[in-house]
C-alpha cells in the first residue's frame, strides 16, 4: 500500500499551488522604491582590443544616472574560480582575472563593456547606444584543438597559451596503459563531440541590488542556486564587503540547472553600483543576453578508446579530451572536465587500467560551467557510446557485454579515485528488461518496418556521483570551498515547524519532500512543518543546490538536527512523565513512557519548551537546533536506460517513441517528486541528443543566439516515460538512505538515444558508426548517404 | 524598443492615409514585426494597425467558386473557416507556428513579409492565388521577389488574397526543428489545367515555383514522375539546420508525400 504521508508518500508538491496560480515571488517580481535599471553594452566582436571608451554622451541623456566601464572597477576584485585544479605536472591551472566590465580587450560576444543605470530601462538603452566603443578586432580563438597549437593567438595576453591545465587521473604510467592495449584482443575507438548547451531556465537571471546608507548594510536579490555561496565570494574575492552587512537573498527561482549555481558579474555591479549611485538597481536579462551571458554547459571533444580482452572484459580505457571553458573561468567551471568527469570514467565497469587526459581550453566563447549532469553525463557519453561500439563490433548483445562487465562486488574502488558504497548493477538491469518489456522489440521492430520505418533500441548504463564531498577530500583536490550543507529546525510553542535549510528550491520540490522526513520522523502532520530557505538572514548557512545534493547533504543536516530536537523533547517529555528518559518512545506525535500508558503530545511537550513552568531545570528552554552535516562520501545511484526511436529512413527524421528508465536511487522520500525529476532530466537529455546545439562560427558569432535556431526540446518531441525505481540499495553512509535523484535522466538519457538511433541504422542495412549529438534529421540523412 | 505613434483605423482608407506620413508602417498581428522592434532593429515613427478594419477580416467564397482572406485575417481564422472550402489551405494556417501565434498572426503579414521559410507564400503561389491591395491586384507569380522581397509599394496594404480552389492540394512542411518553421515546405495544387508546385523554406531566392516538377506531374500524376527529379543544390539554404543538399534532397521527398496525399 503506497502511504499517503511522509517517507515514502507522493504528497502532492505544495509549492505548485502559488507557481500555478501566478502567486510566485520571483526576483523580477521583486521592486525596491526608487530603483533604476541597467542596461549592459556587450561586446559585439568576440574577440578584440579596447582602444577607447567615450561615455560622455550617453551621460548627458535623458534619466542617466551614471555610466560604468571596467575602469570603475579597478580597485575591486575580479570574479573568481572556486575551484584550483593542478595539472599533470604539479602546476596549479592558469587562472586569468575576469573583471566585472572588460578591462583591455573584450572576449567573447556578450562581454559587457559598459553599464549604463538609468531611471527606465528603455533610458539606459537610449544611452548605451550613445556609447563610443573603438575595438581593434583580434582573430577569434573558437576551435579547441587549433588553440592548444603552439603559437595561436591568445585569449588573455599574460597566459603562457590558451591551455588552462592539462590534467590526468587514472594510470600515471604511459607505458603501462600502452601495454594493454598492444595485448588486447580486441579495441574499439571512437571521437566524439559532446555538443555545447544553453542551460535556458524559463527564468531569465536577474539582480537588484540595494544599499541603505543609514546602516551600510547591502541586499542582493538575485536568481540563485546558492545564496550564501554567492554572497561569500561577493564579498570575500569581488567587492570586499564584510558579509554580516550583506544579505543575499534568492526568492522563487525558476528553474536554474546548474547555469545559477555561478556567481556573475551583473550580481556584484547591481550590488555595487547601488552604493555608488545611492540607489537600488535593478538588472533583468533579456532572452538574447541570456544566450551570451549566462555559462553555457558540455562542449568537450573526445577521442576514447577501448580494450577488451579475448573473452570481451573490458582491460582498458583511454580518454582524450579537450574541455571548452570559455573565454574565462566561471565559478566551478575548472571542476567540471576534471573532478565531477575523469571520476566517472570507470561507469558500471571494473575496467582495471583507466587513463583520462583532460586539456582546459580557452576559447573566444561564453564561459562553459556545470549544466545538469555536469562532467558526468560527458563521461557518461563516452563511455556508453565506446562500449555500444565495442557490442556492435564484436557483434555480441549489448546488454551482455555489459553485463559481463559489470562492477558485483561493493564497496568498490575504482582505478579513478572514487569507492563506490553500494549498487545492483544487474539487478536493476533486469528491471529495465522487464519494464520496458525488451521481449517485444521484435514485435514492434516489425510494426515499425511495416510502416516504412526503422525502429532502433538503445541500451545504456550509468552511474553518477552525487553530493560531492567530504570537504576535506575535495579541499585536497582544489575545492576552495566546503561541500557540507546545514539546517536549523525551529519548532515554535505550539508545535509548528520551521526548517532553515541551506539548500534552495528551484523547482526541485524541497518545500515538501522535506517536510516529509521531519513529520515522518515526529510523527505529525507534514503541514505543521515549512521549510525556509533562499535568504542568508533566515538561514544559518547553507552551500545550496547542485550535483543533486540536497536531500542527501542538506536533508541529512535536517535529520541531525531533527534527531537532536527530539532528544531534548525527549528529555523535557520524561519530566513532564516523571519518568526516565530512556523509558520515553515517541510514536505519532505522542511520547510515551514504555509499556506504559502515560503519554503526552508533541504540542504539550513543545508548549512546555516556551512556558517553561514545569520543567527540567538542567534543560534550556525553547525548541531549536541546528546541525551541519558533511557526508563521508558521494552517493552513487545507478541505472539502466532503454530508448527506443523511429527513423524516417527518406528524411532522416528521428522520432523517441518509447524511454524506459530503471534507477537505483536508494531510499525513496517522495516517488512523484522523484519520478518528475527523472522525467525532466530525460526531457533535457533527449534535448541534448536530438535538438540542442549552441554553435559558433569562426569568427566567434554565436549562430544559435535565439530560440528560432537553438531548438528547446517541446512536450511533442518526447514520448511518455516509463520509470521503474523499485530496484533499491540504499546509500550507506547517510542517515536516509537516499542517493540523489537529479541529474540522472539528463545523464543516462543522451546516449540511450544515440545508441537507439545507430542500432535503428544499422538495421536498415547502413552501416553508421557514429553520429555526433544533435542527431538531427539533416545529420541522420548525411550519415546515411554519407 | 523606439518610441512611436500608434493607430488603429476602421476603414482601408483611413489606414492608407496614415500610412502616408513618413516612416510609418502596418501592423498587422506584429509576430514579426513586434520582436523586431524590440531588438530595436526597425524604428517607425508610426505604426497602423490594421486589425481594426472590418472589411478586411475573414474568410469566404465568391461568386466563381474562388475562396477569399481578408488580409488581416489571423491564421486560426482561416485553420476554421477554410476547412470546408479550401481544407489544403486551412491545414497549411493550422500548422503555422502554435496557438498563439495563430490567433495574432495574419496572412496579409505574412505574405507582405515574404520569410523565405513562411508557409503562406507557398500557399499563395502554389494555389496562383491572386494579392489584392488598395490600389490593384497582383498575381502571385509577379508577387513574391525573393526573400523578404515583394512587389508591394511603401505604404501598399494587402486587403486580401483571393485563391482559386484546385481540385486536390496538399501542404506538406518539414519542420526546422527550433524555430518549427519550414525547412523545406512544398504546397502542391492540382487544377484541372495544370499542377503547381510550390517550395518555401529551401531557396536563397525565397518561394519558388518547382517547374519541372509541374510538368513531369501534368503528364502522370504520380510521385514516380517525380522519379531522378531534383532541384539544383546550388540554390539552396544552407545553414545549422540542413545543408544544400539536404534541402534539395528534402524538396523531392515532401513533393512526392504531397503527390500521394493527392491521389
Ligand atoms: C513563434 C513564432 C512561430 C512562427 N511560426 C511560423 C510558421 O511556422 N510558419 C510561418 O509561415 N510563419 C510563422 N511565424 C510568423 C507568423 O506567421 C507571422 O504572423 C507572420 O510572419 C507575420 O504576420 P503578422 O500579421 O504578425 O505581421 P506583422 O508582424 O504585424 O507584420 C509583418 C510585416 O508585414 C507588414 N504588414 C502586415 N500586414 C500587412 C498588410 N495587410 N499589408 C501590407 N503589409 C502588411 C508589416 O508592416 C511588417 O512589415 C511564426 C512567428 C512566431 C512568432
Amino acid at each position: 500500500m503506497p502511504k499517503d504521508s511522509g517517507i515514502g508518500a507522493s504528497s502532492k508538491r505544495r509549492e505548485d499551488v502559488r507557481f500555478l496560480t501566478g502567486a510566485g515571488n520571483y526576483t523580477d517580481d521583486i521592486n525596491v522604491h526608487g530603483q533604476a535599471y541597467v542596461f549592459f553594452l556587450r561586446s559585439d566582436i568576440a574577440h578584440g582590443r579596447l582602444k577607447s571608451v567615450d561615455t560622455s554622451a550617453a551621460e548627458g541623456m535623458p534619466g542617466v544616472v551614471k555610466v560604468f566601464t571596467g575602469k570603475d572597477f579597478e580597485g575591486v576584485g575580479g570574479m573568481p574560480c572556486g575551484w584550483e585544479v593542478t595539472d599533470k605536472h604539479g602546476a596549479p591551472m592558469q587562472e586569468p582575472p575576469h573583471p566585472i566590465l572588460a578591462q583591455g580587450k573584450v572576449r567573447h560576444v556578450g562581454d559587457p563593456i559598459a553599464a549604463v543605470v538609468a531611471d527606465s530601462l528603455e533610458q539606459a538603452r537610449d544611452a548605451a547606444e550613445a556609447i563610443d566603443v573603438d575595438i581593434e578586432e583580434l582573430t577569434a580563438v573558437i576551435d579547441m584543438k587549433a588553440a592548444a597549437q603552439d603559437g595561436s593567438t591568445l585569449v588573455h595576453d599574460d597566459l603562457k597559451n590558451n591551455i588552462c591545465y592539462d590534467w590526468q587521473l587514472g594510470e600515471t604510467d604511459d607505458a603501462k596503459v600502452d601495454e594493454v592495449f598492444a595485448n588486447a584482443a580486441h579495441v574499439t575507438t571512437l571521437d566524439l563531440v559532446n555538443n555545447r548547451l544553453v542551460a535556458n531556465p524559463m527564468e531569465p537571471r536577474v539582480a537588484v541590488g540595494e544599499y541603505k546608507r543609514g546602516t551600510d548594510e547591502y541586499t542582493l536579490y538575485t536568481t540563485s542556486q546558492n545564496p550564501h555561496v554567492i554572497r561569500l565570494l561577493m564579498c570575500a574575492f569581488v567587492l570586499g564587503l564584510p558579509e554580516h552587512k550583506v544579505r543575499v537573498v534568492a526568492p522563487d527561482v525558476g528553474g536554474g540547472f546548474g547555469t545559477k549555481i555561478f556567481h556573475y558579474a551583473e550580481e556584484a555591479f547591481c550590488t555595487f553600483a547601488a552604493k555608488a549611485c545611492n540607489r537600488p538597481v535593478k538588472w533583468t536579462s533579456s532572452r538574447t543576453e541570456a544566450f551570451m551571458s549566462d555559462a553555457h554547459g558540455r562542449d568537450h571533444v573526445s577521442k576514447i578508446e577501448l580494450a577488451l580482452d579475448a573473452e570481451n572484459n573490458f582491460v582498458g580505457l583511454r580518454t582524450n579530451t579537450y574541455a571548452n571553458l570559455g573565454a574565462y573561468l566561471s565559478t566551478f567551471s575548472s571542476s567540471v572536465p576534471t573532478w565531477l568527469h575523469g571520476t566517472l570514467m570507470a561507469g558500471n565497469y571494473k575496467t582495471p587500467v583507466i587513463q583520462v587526459n583532460v586539456k582546459a581550453m580557452f576559447t573566444n566563447t561564453v564561459p562553459v560551467d556545470a549544466y545538469r549532469g555536469a562532467g558526468r553525463p560527458e563521461a557518461t557519453f563516452q563511455l556508453e557510446r565506446v562500449v555500444d561500439k565495442a557490442a556492435r563490433e564484436l557483434g555480441v548483445d549489448p546488454i551482455a557485454l555489459r553485463r559481463q562487465n559489470f562492477v558485483t562486488q561493493f564497496p568498490y574502488d575504482t582505478p579513478v579515485a572514487l569507492t563506490y558504497d553500494t549498487g545492483d548493477y544487474n539487478g536493476t538491469m533486469d528491471k529495465l528488461e522487464a519494464a520496458a518489456d525488451l521481449a517485444g522489440f521484435a514485435a514492434r521492430r516489425a510494426q515499425s518496418e511495416a510502416n516504412g520505418k526503422l525502429r532502433g533500441l538503445g541500451i545504456n548504463c550509468y552511474i553518477e556521483a552525487c553530493g560531492i564531498a567530504p570537504s576535506n577530500i575535495v579541499g585536497m583536490l582544489g575545492a576552495r570551498a566546503g561541500l557540507y550543507d546545514a539546517a536549523t529546525v525551529r519548532v515554535n510553542a505550539t508545535g509548528s515547524i520551521s526548517v532553515m535549510v541551506g539548500a534552495h528550491s528551484h523547482g526541485q520540490g524541497h518545500e515538501t519532500a522535506f517536510p516529509q522526513v521531519v513529520a515522518d520522523m515526529i510523527g505529525i502532520d507534514e503541514s505543521m512543518v515549512e521549510i525556509v530557505h533562499g535568504d542568508t538572514s533566515k538561514i544559518p548557512f547553507g552551500m545550496g543546490t547542485y550535483g543533486s545534493r540536497s536531500l542527501a547533504v542538506c536533508g541529512s543536516a535536517m535529520v541531525k538536527a531533527t534527531e537532536k530536537v527530539i532528544e531534548k523533547a525527549k528529555r523535557i517529555a520524561a519530566h513532564l512523565l516523571e519518568a526516565s528518559e530512556a523509558d520515553i518512545e515517541l510514536k505519532d506525535g505522542q511520547f510515551s513512557v514504555a509499556g506504559t500508558d502515560k503519554s503526552v503530545a508533541w504540542g504539550d511537550v513543545t508548549l512546555t519548551a516556551y512556558v517553561p513552568h514545569n520543567y527540567p531545570l538542567e534543560v534550556e528552554p525553547g525548541l531549536e537546533e541546528t546541525a551541519f552535516y558533511d557526508p563521508a562520501n558521494f552517493t552513487f545511484p545507478a541505472g539502466a536506460y532503454a530508448c527506443e526511436v523511429e527513423v524516417d529512413p527518406e528524411t532522416g527524421q528521428v522520432s523517441v517513441e518509447k524511454f524506459t528508465a530503471a534507477d537505483d536511487f536508494g531510499n525513496i522520500i517522495n516517488p512523484m517528486i522523484v519520478d518528475g525529476q527523472v522525467h525532466g532530466g530525460i526531457g533535457q537529455g533527449i534535448g541534448q541528443a536530438l535538438l540542442e546545439n549552441c554553435a559558433y562560427d569562426e569568427n566567434g558569432q554565436l549562430l544559435s543566439a535565439s530560440y528560432m535556431d537553438y531548438a528547446m526540446p517541446r512536450a511533442d518531441d518526447v514520448p511518455f516515460y516509463g520509470v521503474d525505481h523499485s530496484s533499491q540499495t540504499p546509500c550507506t553512509h547517510n542517515p536516509l538512505g537516499v542517493k540523489g535523484c537529479g541529474e540522472a535522466g539528463a545523464i543516462g538519457s543522451p546516449p540511450a538515444v544515440v545508441n537507439a538511433v545507430l542500432d535503428a541504422l544499422n538495421s536498415g542495412g547502413k552501416a553508421v558508426d557514429h553520429i555526433d549529438m544533435p542527431v538531427s534529421p539533416s545529420r541522420v540523412w548525411a550519415a546515411m548517404n554519407g | 524598443m523606439y518610441s512611436f505613434e500608434f493607430e488603429k483605423p476602421s476603414t482601408i482608407a483611413d489606414a492608407v492615409a496614415a500610412l502616408a506620413a513618413e516612416d510609418a508602417q502596418a501592423l498587422g498581428g506584429g509576430q514579426t514585426l513586434i520582436p523586431t522592434l524590440k531588438q530595436r532593429l526597425a524604428s517607425p515613427s508610426a505604426l497602423v494597425s490594421l486589425s481594426g478594419i472590418s472589411e478586411m477580416q475573414g474568410v469566404c467564397v465568391e461568386d466563381d467558386g474562388s475562396v477569399s482572406v481578408g488580409g488581416a485575417t489571423t491564421h486560426a481564422t482561416v485553420a476554421s473557416e477554410a476547412a470546408n472550402t479550401y481544407p489544403a489551405l486551412a491545414a497549411l494556417a493550422g500548422q503555422i507556428g502554435d496557438p498563439a501565434v495563430r490567433n495574432r498572426g495574419t496572412i496579409g503579414g505574412s505574405v507582405a513579409n515574404n520569410d523565405p521559410a513562411a508557409c503562406y507564400p507557398a500557399g499563395v503561389l502554389g494555389s496562383g492565388a491572386t494579392i489584392r491591395t488598395n490600389t490593384r491586384e497582383i498575381a502571385a507569380d509577379d508577387f513574391f521577389e525573393g526573400m523578404f522581397s515583394t512587389a508591394l509599394d511603401d505604404g501598399e496594404i494587402i486587403t486580401s488574397v483571393r485563391f482559386p480552389v484546385p481540385q486536390a492540394a496538399s501542404y506538406q512542411k518539414f519542420l526546422q526543428p527550433a524555430s518549427r518553421f519550414a525547412l523545406v515546405g512544398v504546397f502542391l495544387a492540382r487544377f484541372a489545367d495544370g499542377v503547381r508546385v510550390a517550395v518555401t523554406g529551401a531557396s536563397e531566392d525565397g518561394v519558388f515555383r518547382w517547374s519541372e516538377a509541374e510538368q513531369a506531374l501534368n503528364t502522370s500524376f504520380s510521385p514516380d514522375a517525380l522519379m531522378g527529379l531534383h532541384v539544383n543544390p546550388m540554390n539552396m539554404i544552407a545553414d545549422l539546420h540542413g545543408s544544400k543538399d539536404y534541402r534539395a534532397h528534402l524538396v523531392s521527398v515532401m513533393t512526392k508525400r504531397a503527390v500521394a496525399a493527392c491521389s
